[in-house]
């Protein structure tokens, strides 16, 4: 027999198995997968809790549900993987051999990592909204909360869901205008990029939508702490920014275990190449979904579009073949910008988000980057989906790789100088 | 990408100013580009782009700023006393790198 092994049941993983069981013969091959607990949580589901869109219930389901039959579930904490060995050993001493490794644990919100992030204002005045804990702590301060200085604020890149603060901004500042109190409160979106967002078409439609909300941008704000007695952020070269409220995106980071083995970069993200996700290090392992160290977004469409092309080649691999089929970064995602409303952008590793439709050219029926009210019903659309056809692991009727199909790549900016803009 | 003429040599550069062949970078040409931008160069600054530079020649990418410190061993605090407001994209400017990755 032949083992396969994924660690961890979240998107990437979940999508893994159910996509090869079907393919890999019960005859020769177990597919076993790990993770620590057996709550699957519906990650785009998080943003819309602080707003009382979604209840905590609504965004979970048990990770055993959502797994073919033929997958073995195992519930334990890992402890190391030895990839020299082929092994990998829970916490509670059990050890699991394996063929083939699929690291799929994502990353996680660290907000231990910032001094002072996780001090006495914690959930009192400073919130993440990455977890069903906090987004729902959240849920109740928003509820309750009278006005005041509220920050939006990105530790660190990269994040997953690179998007998500831009959208928190957004919808807070549609919240609070339909509870007729948009003018008590003041919101500044704090961010490590020298702009909204990293790419600069995006940024400046991005900025112009900041813009517009009365929502001031504070770029290049590299944090070092947050001061819990004053409540500000405090950068490294000195800045400080008062909140009332700080909404907070923790430093990411890949698992511990993945440094305890020895396998990850300073962020704990596992080094594979960009086309097949193979380990630079392992022939027999892969990393998929946020756990790799790819240059694109963290985000559950690059995992989609990722196990496409990993099932693909892992069937040529066992079969001794080439692996022939190259990833390209593509990511898309849906902004929800408020008011019912929502923009979608559509990206790989060397195209950056540009105008037009999709996914079909010059029909759509979505709009990229454009806000319209059909991308917002494409979001919320989207949970259904994700339980019912992505996870199973159903071909969706989007392409894999992205298209330039229906694209406007005139609308590219101008770009200046870095000695320019330096000596402005 | 295009050509440039820094310090009397010919050298490629992207959009923004940033060069983009490795191999055609020296410091004499790391320390006219830091003028470029207003930093003039110390020991403390070389140190930085000397880590840069071996970091890049072994890893295939420009360093993150958490990078810099962790493995480099330069306190955040000191790259940004050393290049003010936005060390990542002036030592990579420097350092004849491309940008840190855009992370998306």
């Amino acid at each position: 027999m032949k083992r396969l092994l994924v660690l961890g049941a979240g998107t990437a993983g979940t999508m893994v198995v159910n996509k090869l069981r079907p393919l890999l013969a019960e005859s020769e091959w177990t597919i076993t997968i790990v993770d620590q607990d057996d709550v699957h949580l519906y990650q785009p589901g998080l943003l819309l809790i602080p707003f009382g869109t979604y209840s905590p219930d609504e965004v979970v389901k048990q990770r055993r549900r959502q797994l073919r039959a033929g997958v073995d579930l195992v519930l334990g904490e890992i402890d190391v993987v030895l990839p020299d060995e082929s092994t990998v050993k829970l916490l509670d001493g059990r050890e699991l051999a394996y063929d083939y490794l699929v690291v799929a644990t994502g990353t996680t919100p660290r907000p231990d990592q910032t001094p002072g992030m996780m001090g006495a204002e914690w959930r009192r005045s400073v919130f993440d909204f990455y977890t069903l804990e906090g987004a729902s702590a959240l849920a109740d301060k928003l509820a309750a909360w009278e006005g005041g200085r509220l920050v939006v604020h990105i530790t660190e890149m990269p994040i997953k869901c690179p998007v998500a603060p831009l959208e928190f901004a957004f919808l807070a500042d549609s919240h609070f205008a339909a509870r007729g109190m948009r003018d008590r409160v003041e919101i500044t979106y704090v961010t490590p990029l020298d702009g909204a967002f990293t790419k600069p078409v995006a940024a400046s439609r991005l900025g112009g939508m900041l813009e517009k909300r009365s929502i001031s941008l504070e770029p290049d704000f590299y944090i070092e702490r947050v001061d819990n007695e004053a409540k500000t952020l405090v950068s490294y070269d000195e800045r400080e920014i008062p909140f009332d409220l700080l909404v907070t995106v923790p430093l990411n980071m890949g698992a511990d275990f993945i440094a305890r083995s020895g396998m990850g970069n300073e962020l704990n993200y596992v080094p594979v190449d960009k086309g097949t996700f193979l380990s630079t290090r392992w022939d027999n392992v892969f990393a998929i979904g946020d756990a790799a160290d790819l240059p694109t977004s963290k985000a559950g469409s690059v995992a989609h579009f990722a196990v496409e092309i990993f099932t693909e080649n892992f069937l040529q691999l066992i079969k001794g073949e080439a692996m022939s089929h190259d990833f390209d970064g593509h990511a898309n995602c849906f902004v929800e910008s408020g008011g019912g409303k929502a923009m979608l952008i559509d990206f790989n590793y060397d195209t950056e988000p540009l105008p037009g439709k999709y996914p079909l050219a010059h029909i759509g029926p979505m709009s990229l980057l454009e806000e319209s009210t059909i991308n917002h019903w494409g979001k919320l659309g989207f949970k259904w989906v994700y339980w019912h056809a992505l996870l199973p692991g159903r071909k969706l009727p989007v392409p894999t790789l992205m298209s330039m199909a229906g694209k406007q790549p005139d609308q590219k900016s101008e770009t200046e100088t870095f000695e320019k803009e330096m000596m402005r | 990408m295009s050509l440039a003429t820094i310090a009397d040599r010919e050298v490629h550069v992207d959009d923004e100013g940033f060069m983009t062949e490795y191999e055609e970078w020296s410091e004499d040409l790391g320390a006219v580009l830091a003028r470029n931008i207003g930093i003039e160069m110390t020991d403390a600054h070389w140190k930085a782009i000397r880590f840069l530079r071996d970091d890049y020649r072994s890893q295939g990418e420009t360093p993150t700023l958490r990078r810099v410190t962790t493995v480099g061993a330069i306190p955040t605090k000191e790259l940004f006393e050393l290049f003010p407001k936005k060390p990542a994209k002036k030592m990579a400017y420097i350092a004849g790198l491309p940008k840190p990755a855009g992370c998306v």
